[in-house]
């Protein structure tokens, strides 16, 4: 059977990978959720992971409802601890391909500290956030990443918070793979999400996505394939605009991988350790049944 | 002799530990091979020994970075198909409420270790309490069942964290262990006991994927979980859920299914209760406590009696859903009810919804200091006093 989508393999039916008996769906016309989870679902189906070895966790929001669509094992958690269920699940099951579906209010406000220290610890995990700028789901709150000046429903004179750069913080944060793509460009965001799903360690990727239909009307954005064209020059993080190192470049945020390192694995270390602690004991144990014997 | 039982042979026999010490003994004996925690006082044992014993088994330890990140990680272990335990204290008790209300509500096994301390807030760390009473039970938002077991000796604790793992997974829920700083750090005997053969293991579902609903029922049977990998491919939230678990806001379908987990463990009673009776067929006074308190009882009732004053103790072993009928009965001929306990009022609550408030009394105690046997007798015998004037 083959897709629609212009630019897909032959082989790949994202259908394959839905639970259809779950649509419609429930996401508003215009989101860009839909894309990034196609792009997810593409991947997955490219390096050949099969389905009942991909666990997918996801939080509270819209991204958070994503999971409910894939046919997997899903587990849709409480807010802002996806990350935190990810990482008992995948040292308990170092066999599944575990991926977290998260958005922007989820991992980094109420989920931020399970984020940095996710990063940090190096759990072979793929952490995927969909950042829109908005809380959608409540009705268009302000977020950690919600541009400066942008108007929300909490900020009616216009956020005069600065904005995080995610990917900034979670290289800084010791992410082993760290990258961003626009929905705008499935067949790239495909590539990253596969250079992140293959990636031994813990895999941060942002999507740019856009929230057409709170955030965009508030804003007067307008439709949602103008918002996706201009989703690298709209969407600032201050941190980014501000910082010494990477001055603002002509209005274009960076995408594709932008920080990959070698760390060793969490879980992989851990049992590396605990096994050589095992053999240490059995050997002492021989040894001394050894002198008993003589 | 499996693996485990061979791991712990140097451990078994007689022992003297903390009661700390004999949780993280019998967690593992009971199957854990999870451990998520934070660190915080009077708990800590229980993770640093776990961090030891843990990689022994191939069990994993780890130490989160918060409280709520523990028993989130717990719960992920567990549904991987890991028996997975976290333990904390006040504090973090009240910071895990929100994801024990989901492992209630998704029905994730797993177990709570809450050692209580003095309290509001930060309270008196290194103090003992009984204050989380009424959390233990209530602490997560909406209706939803749960089981609290509360161990009065280091032994106890060793025998109730064994029982905590297998209710968990035969009832599918989560399961606090709820003790006070003294019984947590205190040093007794205690014989350890070969875990082989007498645990409870999950129930996994099998047969055809179509036919399969994770939270279906007959005739209250605790639904089989699936394991992730097996096929299933199910949907786990913390939604209000169908019987094949996914969200739904029809109140037929909302009212069947939180009907179902709500009532879930009254089929399995005979399991879930357990309390101790001692003295209490001819008791002038019954007195009703847990942990700490009950162990002043004890005395209490051995000083009263040696003065010709009949005191008996009911004392719940399994605290939530607590075994109302075992009250009624132990204290159906007593002419007044004590309840001392280290918080403002909480057990006594319960003891008058059960018995009415007429013949319950209650010693309240909030300043660190354990009531002691002396200070149970001499109340037992004024409430006694009064009635007779």
């Amino acid at each position: 059977m083959s897709s629609t989508f212009v630019d897909s393999a032959a082989d790949f039916d994202v259908r394959d990978y839905l639970r259809m008996d779950m649509m419609p769906h429930f996401l508003c016309p215009g989101c860009g959720h839909g894309i990034a989870l196609r792009a997810l679902l593409w991947a997955m189906h490219e390096l050949g992971i099969a389905k009942d070895q991909l666990a997918v966790v996801s939080g509270i929001g819209c991204a958070g409802r994503l999971s409910a669509y894939i046919d997997a094992n899903t587990f849709h958690v409480t807010h802002g601890r996806p990350l935190a269920y990810a990482t008992g699940l995948a040292l308990a099951r170092p066999d599944l391909h575990v991926v977290v579906i998260t958005g922007d209010g989820d991992c980094l406000a109420i989920g931020g500290n399970h984020l940095i220290h996710a990063c940090r610890r190096n759990l072979k995990l793929t952490c995927l956030m969909l950042n829109n700028e908005i809380y959608g789901m409540t009705g268009g709150q302000v977020s950690p990443t919600t541009s400066e000046t942008m108007l929300t429903s909490t900020t009616p004179l216009g956020n005069s918070e600065p904005s995080f750069d995610a990917c900034a913080l979670a290289a800084a944060a010791g992410a082993g793979f760290v990258g961003r793509e626009v929905t705008r460009h499935v067949p790239r965001l495909k590539e990253l999400i596969k250079a992140g799903l293959a990636h031994p360690g813990f895999a941060f990727v942002e999507v740019l996505s856009d929230c057409t239909e709170i955030f965009g009307r508030k804003n007067d954005l307008g439709s949602s394939p103008e918002m996706m064209l201009r989703q690298k020059s709209d969407i600032r993080p201050s941190a980014y605009r501000d910082s010494v190192d990477t001055p603002f470049r002509a209005n274009e945020l960076p995408t594709g991988i932008l920080a990959q390192t070698n760390r060793p694995e969490y879980g992989a270390a851990y049992r590396r350790a605990a096994a050589a602690q095992r053999a240490s004991a059995a050997a002492q144990a021989g040894s001394a049944n050894a002198k008993e014997d003589s | 002799m499996n693996a485990v039982d061979k791991a712990l042979l140097p451990r078994l026999a007689l022992r003297l530990i903390s009661g700390n010490h004999a949780c993280a003994l019998a967690a593992v004996a009971a199957g854990c091979r999870f451990f998520a925690g934070y660190p915080i006082t009077p708990s800590s044992e229980i993770a640093e020994r776990l961090s030891r014993l843990l990689p022994e088994v191939d069990g994993v330890f780890v130490q989160m970075e918060d409280e709520i990140a523990s028993i989130a990680a717990v719960i992920g272990a567990s549904m991987g198909g890991v028996k997975a335990l976290t333990a904390t204290s006040g504090p973090g008790f009240s910071l895990k409420q929100e994801n024990i209300g989901y492992a209630a509500g998704a029905e994730i096994p797993c177990v709570i270790v809450n050692v209580m301390r003095g309290g509001p807030s930060t309270g008196m760390p290194t103090r003992p309490a009984q204050g989380d009473i009424m959390q233990s039970r209530w602490g997560s938002h909406g209706d939803y069942p749960i089981i609290v077991l509360a161990p009065a000796s280091v032994r106890e604790i060793y025998s109730e964290t064994l029982r905590a793992f297998d209710l968990a997974e035969t009832c599918r829920t989560p399961v606090v262990l709820l003790y006070d700083q003294v019984i947590a750090q205190l040093t007794e005997t205690v014989e350890l006991v070969a875990a082989e053969g007498i645990r409870a293991e999950r129930k996994w579902a099998s047969g055809a994927r179509e036919a399969y609903q994770p939270y279906a029922s007959d005739g209250g049977a605790i639904p089989a979980m699936s394991r992730p990998g097996a096929g299933y491919r199910v949907h786990t939230t913390g939604l209000n859920h169908a019987e094949n678990g996914f969200p739904t806001q029809d109140p037929e379908t909302v009212a069947r299914n939180l009907g179902r987990l709500l009532g879930k463990f009254e089929h399995h009673r005979d399991a879930i209760d357990s309390w101790q009776a001692i003295g209490c067929e001819d008791a002038e006074v019954v007195i009703v406590a847990i942990g700490i308190s009950a162990r002043a009882a004890t005395r209490a009732i051995e000083l009263a009696r040696a003065g010709g004053l009949r005191l008996g103790l009911f004392r719940p072993i399994t605290l939530w859903p607590f075994p109302e009928d075992a009250l009624r009965a132990a204290a159906k001929h007593a002419r007044a009810v004590l309840v001392p306990e280290m918080n403002a009022g909480q057990l006594s609550l319960e003891v008058e919804r059960i018995l009415g408030s007429k013949r319950v009394h209650a010693i309240h105690r909030y300043n660190g200091e354990p009531i002691t046997p002396a200070e149970i007798a001499a109340r037992a015998a004024a409430v006694l006093k009064e009635k007779a004037t």
